[in-house]
């Protein structure tokens, strides 16, 4: 099938980040500084980027702020004619850095929220001080002036800080809320038993998004992402695979999606090495899932098969070990029951540590109970 | 709702952009690229931040030689969406 041109890319600068957050969207394996390309190559791919019709380019990581080069990368993205978002967790933003992005012309801050509070946020995160920090960062970023959206990550531990989340967003001055319960990808696959939200919960957090966007309305916006493992049908992964957006790891891989590197089979390209036009429209591991060709029943025959696209592919190879079947989140999968059954189980399982992200030459944090 | 005297302003972080890949305008926001049509580049062009809506919707059905009732209700439309998104704002 014919592509239509990329309107996002996730540049993944660095896997280096202060915090340890258990639900990492990180791969397991995680990049080490001297395997990141450098500040030529990375501002050659934003000009592709911008050539091949990417709009927006959203900074992450790990933490992008870890990159020394951060304002420099910024500047070369807005030459080359991108809109540019930063996602952080404010650790590494000084008020003189923050002011250099401004100059930069960085467009949007997005600010990760681990927790309402300093003793919530510095446990999830692994990072002591770093809440209040963050805080700073936050009252920085609203005396500059920079659009700014909060992302609360929401699981089983801090799902009942919602409404405290939204307030805090109305205070930053945020003109928008990511209300985003944890995926399990990555590392949160290893912290279920901790993180999954009860049903309870996450019925109960559709209840507050619903209240708040009415009563918000014009204010605040709330995005949603309601948890994965309660719902009906799946989520329309990267709005459709290989046809919205894509992601370069800090060593210059580019993946169709951030978790893409779980599924064994799929080969990926590298900008050091291939033109991100072809990888984009030839790359083999765009091609795997793109469109409707690939897929088998009961995604083949289904009226929402260009709704969802069948789901999530890495959800599929992690749960079902068959990256080709139905995300088995959809109702339709044979293996639906028996995930809820699952979920339902990690809900209530109990005493469980966190497990933290690690990454080798860095200390692992003490959990705190 | 917009009215005549609102004077709209799209806010730091929204802005017009040409997509020359895709030979179009949009709208570059938090998050979002809109495609705009036409009319809807001929709306935002048009905000400055200095004149008001009834002062923009005038103009534009001189420009384009249409009812200015027909205009002021489409941009009305057009613009809430945008304010519900917080990707306009107006003059307080």
């Amino acid at each position: 099938m014919t592509a239509r041109p990329p309107i996002a890319m996730l540049a993944e600068l660095t896997h280096r980040c202060p915090l340890s957050c258990p639900y990492c969207s990180n791969p397991l394996e995680l990049a080490r500084i001297d395997q990141e390309i450098d500040t030529e190559t990375w501002k050659s791919v934003f000009r592709q980027a911008a050539d091949l019709g990417v709009l927006q380019l959203h900074l992450s990581g790990g933490e992008p702020a870890s990159r020394r080069d951060l304002v420099e990368l910024v500047q070369a993205a807005r030459d080359a004619g991108l809109y540019i978002n930063l996602i952080t967790s404010g650790i590494g933003l000084s008020e003189r850095r923050l002011n250099e992005l401004d100059a930069a012309g960085l467009d949007h801050i997005q600010l990760s929220l681990q927790g309402t509070d300093a003793e919530m946020a510095d446990q999830i995160g692994g990072y002591k001080g770093g809440f209040k920090r963050k805080m700073q960062v936050a009252e920085w970023i609203k005396a500059i002036g920079f659009p700014l959206t909060l992302n609360a990550v929401l699981h089983r531990r801090n799902l009942h800080q919602l409404p405290r989340a939204i307030e805090m967003a109305l205070e930053m001055g945020a003109r928008r809320i990511e209300v985003a319960t944890v995926q399990f990808h990555g590392w949160a696959l290893k912290n279920r038993d901790t993180l999954m939200p009860t049903r309870e919960q996450a019925r109960e957090a559709d209840t507050i998004v619903i209240e708040a966007r009415a009563r918000l309305r014009g204010k605040l916006v709330i995005d949603y992402v309601p948890a994965d493992y309660h719902s009906d049908y799946p989520k329309r992964c990267m709005g459709g695979w290989g046809t919205t957006g894509l992601n370069v790891t800090p060593e210059g891989k580019v993946l169709p999606c951030h978790a893409a590197e779980t599924i064994p089979h799929l080969v990926f390209d590298n900008v050091k090495e291939t033109p991100l036009h072809k990888i984009w429209y030839e790359g083999s591991a765009f091609q795997a899932y793109r469109g409707t060709d690939w897929m088998q029943d009961p995604c083949k025959s289904c009226e929402r098969k260009t709704v969802d696209f069948g789901g999530c592919r890495c959800q599929a190879m992690a749960i079902v070990g068959d990256a080709n079947a139905v995300d088995p989140v959809c109702i339709k999968s044979p293996h639906h029951g028996a995930l809820q059954v699952q979920a339902d189980a990690h809900a209530c399982a109990e005493g469980q540590d966190l497990i933290y992200r690690s990454a080798p030459g860095k200390p692992v944090p003490e959990t705190v109970e | 709702m917009i009215t005549a005297d609102d004077i709209p302003f799209l806010p730091r972080g929204v802005r017009v952009h040409r997509d020359r890949v895709r030979d179009a305008w949009v709208l570059l926001a938090p998050e979002r690229a809109i495609t705009l049509d036409t009319i809807g580049h001929a709306i935002l062009t048009e905000i400055d931040g200095q004149r008001s809506f009834g002062e923009i919707t005038a103009a534009l059905a001189a420009k384009y030689n249409a009812p200015a009732e027909d205009i002021a209700k489409d941009s009305a439309g057009f613009l809430g969406a945008l304010r519900d998104r917080r990707f306009l704002e107006v003059q307080p």
